[in-house]
């Protein structure tokens, strides 16, 4: 019995390097590692937690920037410029004019109001109604509102505009809608400041995984030692590790996600009353699926990254004594 | 199966472990390393399991040339060896079974044949009852034994133990070597460093005894 026994223990190993047993080894670390986690859930969660706030600030700072967009974005078609025209000009002469314009490749459509239609409007839109009816004449122009069409661009735009600043009849131009502009570039600067400080961010995790990952290394010193003693690789010591290290960047991505979705949670229903004052009503975007995979996509790539250059850069000093 | 020729082993210090040493191990030999503490058994161990490189001279073991062994392929070169260590170096956060698969699992050996491995190592060291235990919850006879088990799990040709019994009572000193003389009768290549010279001499196996680094003359033993 013992014969037979020993002729099993001694047949030599068959280095099966069959696909599947390496998947099902790498599977049964990912959850050994797992378990290492869960077994000080305290500290574990208290890193994950630093990762999670780590990677939710960029995201929800995102959100509120795509969320400003889409509503501005409604805004955009109303670029429109009133172009003041000479207040000795007849309102024949001014509706000729409005013609001509309106013949531009540049311009959608020219809409003429007359000096007494924009009284009247004024009158009632003011409330100064009877001073009004004070005045012997009208001091106001006729006016031109002006839709550049869809074909321009933001330089052709400013080219009508100059161009019709420049005509003789044109008292001045006004565009009311030029803080939308100013808007999106603040916007543009703020998407790029959040880029910035979103490597920064992604900086500091690699750090906080590193150094945690060194940590855990240092723990498992002993038994690194008694690995390697019997043959393991650098990169069979080092797997458990970036394991550990996936696990940090996938819990962390998800609960900066489930953070994020909460505080839109929070904040909808005062949207929803400033939407009211508004009169408008306002969907408040979430993250998109894809948003998420790279929210994921991001963390894990960071845990990855923090737990290798840990690993590569202790696990090759550990050498048996 | 082991080749040393003139090796000599300098420590950055300058003192000298082994000096010129000439020693010879044959396939399916089981040997005795003796000497008093410093006498260089340890490193002697250490220049086969390549943990150290030699000064100067060639360490050849099973045909391979040490000094050719270059650091990547020094985990390969580990597995070919069974190590058994004075104070076992087994991990304490698994089972008995789990450290006998460890160099299986390294080895990349399936689940299935790992287990039946596992089984048939620990049978051989009379611990299969107690494969599901921790290894901290056995004696120290025990640990030492299932040290030998993961040892001999991948069925190396060639074992070397650094005084396997410097722990253990007479009775279990024996145990243990009964233990490597049975591998021995399957052809497994033995070298043991021990200063048990009494227990040693009862198993009549060849013995060998380093002074000061080298081979005493005259005491070899079969």
């Amino acid at each position: 019995m013992t014969a037979t026994r020993h002729k099993e223990a001694t047949a030599p190993v068959r280095s099966s390097g069959a696909l599947s047993i390496w998947v099902g080894r790498h599977f049964s670390m990912a959850g050994q590692s797992l378990g290492r986690l869960l077994k000080q859930p305290f500290a574990s969660l208290m890193i994950i937690l630093v990762i999670a706030v780590t990677l939710a600030l960029p995201a929800a700072l995102n959100l509120i920037v795509k969320n400003a967009a889409a509503v501005s974005g409604s805004w955009e078609n109303a670029l429109d410029f009133s172009v003041f025209l000479d207040r000795a000009l007849s309102a024949s002469e001014a509706e000729s004019l409005a013609r001509l314009i309106e013949k531009r490749a540049d311009v959608a459509n020219v809409q003429f109001i007359t000096a007494e239609q924009a009284l009247e409007e004024f009158k009632v839109q003011s409330g100064f109604g009877n001073a009004m009816d004070q005045l012997s004449q009208n001091p106001l122009p006729h006016t031109l509102v002006v839709r550049p069409s869809a074909a321009n661009t933001s330089e052709t735009v400013i080219l009508l505009r100059e161009e019709l600043a420049n005509l003789p009849e044109t008292d001045f131009v006004q565009v009311d809608t030029e803080w939308v502009q100013r808007f999106h570039a603040i916007l543009d600067i703020v998407r790029e400041a959040i880029l910035i400080g979103s490597i920064l961010l992604g900086t500091a995790i690699i750090v906080i995984i590193g150094n945690t990952i060194r940590l855990d290394i240092q723990n498992r010193r002993e038994e690194i030692e008694v690995t390697k003693l019997i043959g393991a690789s650098n990169a069979f010591v080092r797997r458990p590790f970036l394991w550990t290290g996936f696990w940090y960047g996938l819990l962390g991505g998800l609960l900066a996600i489930a953070l994020v979705q909460y505080g839109v949670y929070l904040l909808q229903a005062p949207i929803a009353r400033l939407a009211g004052l508004y009169q408008s009503g306002v969907d408040v975007l979430t993250f998109e699926l894809r948003e998420i995979g790279i929210i994921i996509g991001i963390g894990v790539f960071l845990g990855l990254t923090g737990s290798w250059s840990a690993a590569a850069r202790h696990m090759r000093r550990i050498e048996p004594r | 199966m082991i080749h040393l020729e003139n090796v000599t082993k300098r420590f950055p210090g300058g003192q000298e472990a082994l000096s010129g040493l000439d020693l010879s191990v044959d396939k399916g030999e089981m040997v005795f390393v003796t000497g008093h503490s410093g006498a260089g058994k340890s490193t002697l161990l250490r220049l086969i399991a390549l943990i150290e490189r030699p000064s100067s001279g060639q360490v050849v073991v099973d045909g391979q040339n040490t000094s050719r062994v270059r650091r990547r392929k020094i985990p390969d070169y580990r597995r070919q060896i069974g190590m058994v260590f004075q104070d076992h170096k087994l991990l304490y956060d698994r089972s008995v079974a789990e450290n006998v698969a460890l160099p299986l699992i390294i080895a990349g050996a399936s689940h299935r044949d790992a287990g039946r491995r596992v089984r048939a190592a620990l049978e051989q060291v009379s611990l299969l009852h107690k494969e599901k235990q921790n290894p901290e919850t056995l004696s120290a006879g025990e640990q030492q034994r299932v040290g030998i088990a993961r040892a001999i799990a991948s069925r190396p040709k060639l074992l070397i133990a650094d005084e396997p019994t410097g722990n253990l009572d007479p009775d279990l000193s024996l145990e243990v070597m009964r233990v490597f003389r049975r591998f021995n009768e399957f052809g497994v290549t033995l070298l043991i460093a021990s200063h048990d010279i009494a227990l040693i001499d009862r198993l009549g196996c060849r013995r060998i005894e380093l002074q000061n680094g080298r081979l005493r003359q005259g005491v070899e033993s079969e």
